[in-house]
C-alpha cells in the first residue's frame, strides 16, 4: 500500500476536566501544569483544564455538557453573558486551541475522560484517521498486557460535537472503570503510560520514521439501548443485568439477559449480534442510554510518515 | 455474662427503612421505591401468617438531592441529627437538609423519646470495596448485632463497623430510632445502580424484616460471637499546601483492599509523580472506606479500625408482663 504522509505534529494539546468529575484528566493536567511541562522533545505541549467551574464543584457540568458544544453551529452561534457557561467556555477553548477547521488549530488534541463502565483503555475518534489509528496500533504493541481499543463515531467533522474535533487531529482517551469524583491509581497509571507512549510516538513520527501499515480492529457505533422506564415518571425500572454488567466488548446475542427489573424479572436482548460498550455509564442515565452497541470492523492502515 | 442466659428486650413494633439519605446512593432509592410498591402485599402476608406484624415505615430521606442525583443540596443530611442541630434555633435561611432533618425527627423520632421508632435501617452505598457493612454507634446493642448475625449472604462479605460516638454526639439518621444502623454496600459508583449490589441490599433488608417478625413472635435467638470493627482514626490524602488539591491517590496495593490488615510501612498512597507514601502508624489496623468519593471533601482517604470479638447473649422479646413491669419501673423512676 502507498505510504501516506502528514505534516509534522509539533503542537499538541492535552486536556482534562472536560467533565469536571472525571478525575484522571484533572490530576494529569494539574500535574503537567505544576511541573511546567511545555515541551516534550520536538513537540510543544499545551495543557488545558477544559471546564474549571465544573472541576471546582466536582460535577460533570455546570449548565450543559461541555463535550456536546463543539459543533460548527454552536461554536459560531452568538453568545452573551447569560448564555450557558459551557457554550461560552467552548468558544473560549475554540479560540485558544482552534479555531476548529483552521490552520491555527493545534495539530493534535488529546482529551482525557473516565467512565464508570468497564471499558479499559479506549481511544474515541470521529472518522477514520490514519494518524490516530497508527497511534492506537503503537499503543497496542507497547501495552501488550492491556486491551487498547478504538471506538469510531461516524460523524462528519462539522457536526462532531466534542472537544477533540477542534484539533487538526484529535481523539479522546477514555479509561474505566472509575467512579465519578474518584481517582484510582491503577487507572491514572494506565493513562499516564499511554500518554508517555503517545509522546514517544510523536518524537519518532516527527523525526522521519515510517510506521508500517497493518490491520487494526475498531468498534463503530450502531445504536443505543435505553433502560426500561416507567411511562409516567420516566424513572428507570431495571438495572443492567449482572451478566451484562462489566462485560463491555463481549459479543451480545439475541436471548442474552440485558436488564433485571427491580422486582426481579429479566429482560433479554432481541437484536443482531453486536458489541456493547459504555455499559452502565453514570452520565448516560440522563441521556437515556443504558449501553451503546457497535459493529467490529477491520481497517487496513497504510504506512505513514511525516512530510519531508 | 453467661451466654445461655436469655436477655428479654422490648418488642419492635415500628421499624423504618430509609433510602436516598444521600441522593446519589441509588440502591436505597430504588429499593425503597420498590418496597413502597410492595408494601400492601408485605403487610397482608404478615396478617395471614398471624404473626405480630411490625409497622414498616418506608422513607425517602432527601428527595431534593435525589431529584438532582447529588449527595446533598446544601449540607450533608447524614450529619444533621445531633441533639444540638435538631433542637437549635432555626433561621429562614436554614440549609434545606437542616429543615429536612427536623421533619424526619418529627416523623421517626423525636430522638431520645419513647415515641421514636424502634429501629431505623438507613440504606447507603459506597465507592469503596466494603461488601455489606452494618454501621452502628454501639458495640452492645444486641438487637443490631443479632440482626447482623442473622444475615446470610452467600457472595457478599459482611462486617459490623462500630463508631464509638456517644448518644449525645451521634449525628446520623439511624440515631433517631431507639435502635438503628446504616446498611452500607459497595463498591458502587454514585449515580449508578448495579444489579448485584441492589440484590444484596434487597436480600439484606428482607432478612432484617424477617428477623424482626421472628423476634416479635417470641423466637429465642442464641448467643454467640461477632467480630466488630471499631473505628480508630482517619487518614487524609497528601495535599498541596497552597491549593489543598490532593497530590496522591490511594496506592494500587491498598485500593479495593478494605478490611485487609494494614501493617506499618505498607504502601498507602502513590503520588502523581509516582512515589510511594507508606503507613507510618505503629499498630496494624483494618482499613475501610478506602477511596470513598464523598470523603475527599471531608479530608478522609481511608479510615482505620481495630477488630475485636464480641460475645452477644441470647435474646428474646419481652412478655407483656415483663413489658409492663419495665414501664412501671420507668414511671416510678420518673416520679422519684
Amino acid at each position: 500500500m502507498e505510504s501516506v504522509s502528514f505534516p509534522p505534529l509539533s503542537r499538541v494539546a492535552v486536556s482534562g476536566g472536560t467533565h469536571g468529575n472525571e478525575m484522571t484528566g484533572v490530576y494529569m493536567v494539574r500535574h503537567l501544569q505544576k511541573e511546567k511541562i511545555d515541551k516534550i522533545g520536538s513537540v510543544s505541549v499545551s495543557t488545558v483544564l477544559s471546564n474549571p467551574r465544573a472541576v471546582e464543584i466536582c460535577r460533570r457540568y455546570v449548565e450543559t455538557d461541555l463535550n456536546r458544544c463543539f459543533t460548527e453551529a454552536l461554536l459560531n452561534s452568538p453568545v452573551t453573558d447569560s448564555s450557558p457557561y459551557e457554550l461560552r467556555r467552548a468558544q473560549e477553548l475554540n479560540a485558544q486551541i482552534g479555531p476548529k477547521g483552521s490552520k491555527e488549530a493545534v495539530d493534535l488534541l488529546i482529551d482525557i475522560h473516565n467512565t464508570t463502565s468497564n471499558m479499559g483503555l479506549c481511544l474515541i475518534l470521529y472518522s477514520i484517521d490514519w494518524l490516530t489509528l497508527h497511534i492506537l496500533k503503537y499503543l497496542q504493541s507497547k501495552m501488550a498486557s492491556v486491551e487498547v481499543r478504538a471506538i469510531q463515531l461516524d460523524i462528519p467533522i462539522a457536526e462532531a460535537y466534542s472537544l477533540e474535533s477542534v484539533g487538526k487531529h484529535g481523539f479522546a482517551i477514555e479509561a474505566g472503570p472509575q467512579p465519578n469524583g474518584v481517582v484510582r491509581a491503577d487507572i491514572h497509571n494506565l493513562v499516564k503510560e499511554a500518554v508517555d507512549h503517545i509522546f514517544s510516538w510523536l518524537q519518532e513520527f516527527n523525526s522521519g520514521s515510517t510506521f508500517e501499515g497493518g490491520e487494526v480492529e475498531a468498534y463503530t457505533l450502531v445504536k443505543s439501548i435505553d433502560y426500561p422506564r416507567n411511562p409516567v415518571t420516566g424513572e428507570i425500572t431495571a438495572a443492567v443485568h449482572s451478566q451484562l454488567q462489566d462485560n463491555d466488548f463481549k459479543l451480545l446475542q439475541r436471548g442474552n439477559p440485558i436488564f433485571m427489573s427491580f422486582s426481579g424479572e429479566t429482560v433479554k436482548y432481541d437484536g443482531e449480534d453486536l458489541y456493547p460498550f459504555f455499559v452502565n455509564e453514570c452520565a448516560y442515565y440522563e441521556k437515556k442510554i443504558a449501553f451503546h452497541l457497535a459493529r467490529k470492523i477491520k481497517l487496513t492502515l497504510p504506512p505513514i510518515k511525516v512530510t519531508d | 455474662m453467661e451466654v445461655d442466659q436469655v436477655v428479654p428486650l422490648p418488642r419492635l413494633p415500628r421499624v423504618a427503612v430509609c433510602g436516598g439519605t444521600h441522593g446519589n446512593e441509588l440502591s436505597g432509592v430504588y429499593l425503597v421505591r420498590e418496597l413502597l410498591k410492595l408494601q400492601r402485599e408485605v403487610m397482608k402476608k404478615e396478617q395471614e401468617e398471624d404473626s405480630k406484624p411490625a409497622l414498616v415505615l418506608l422513607v425517602l430521606s432527601n428527595p431534593r438531592a435525589m431529584q438532582q442525583c447529588r449527595r446533598y443540596v446544601d449540607t450533608d443530611l447524614n450529619r444533621c441529627f445531633t441533639h444540638a442541630t435538631l433542637n437549635g434555633p432555626l433561621s429562614d435561611m436554614a440549609p434545606y437538609e437542616i429543615i429536612r432533618s427536623r421533619e424526619l425527627n418529627a416523623l421517626l423520632g423525636p430522638k431520645g423519646s419513647p415515641e421514636a421508632v424502634d429501629l431505623v435501617c438507613d440504606l447507603h452505598n459506597t465507592t469503596a470495596n466494603m461488601g455489606l457493612c452494618f454501621i452502628g454507634y454501639s458495640d452492645c446493642d444486641w438487637i443490631c448485632l443479632h440482626i447482623f448475625r442473622h444475615l446470610q449472604m452467600p457472595d457478599t462479605p459482611m462486617r459490623f463497623l462500630h463508631f464509638d460516638v456517644s448518644n449525645k454526639e451521634s449525628y446520623s439518621l439511624d440515631s433517631l430510632g431507639k435502635h438503628g444502623f446504616a446498611m452500607e454496600i459497595g463498591p458502587q459508583p454514585h449515580g449508578v445502580v448495579r444489579s448485584n449490589i441492589y440484590t444484596a441490599m434487597k436480600v439484606g433488608v428482607q432478612h432484617m424484616l424477617d428477623w424482626i417478625r421472628l423476634f416479635n413472635s417470641g423466637n429465642v435467638f442464641e448467643g454467640g460471637f461477632v467480630d466488630v470493627f471499631t473505628m480508630v482514626k482517619h487518614i487524609d490524602y497528601p495535599r498541596d499546601s497552597e491549593t489543598r488539591n490532593i497530590t496522591a491517590a490511594i496506592h494500587p496495593c491498598l485500593q479495593d483492599r478494605d478490611f485487609c490488615l494494614l501493617h506499618p510501612e505498607d504502601p498507602l498512597f502513590q503520588t502523581f509523580s509516582g512515589e510511594t507514601v507508606r503507613y507510618k502508624g505503629t499498630e496494624p489496623l483494618y482499613p475501610f472506606f478506602i477511596n470513598e468519593c464523598a470523603y475527599y471533601e471531608k479530608g478522609i482517604a481511608l479510615s482505620l479500625a481495630r477488630k475485636r470479638c464480641i460475645t452477644i447473649p441470647a435474646i428474646r422479646v419481652q412478655t407483656e408482663q415483663e413489658q409492663q413491669a419495665n414501664e412501671q419501673g420507668f414511671a416510678s423512676e420518673e416520679e422519684e
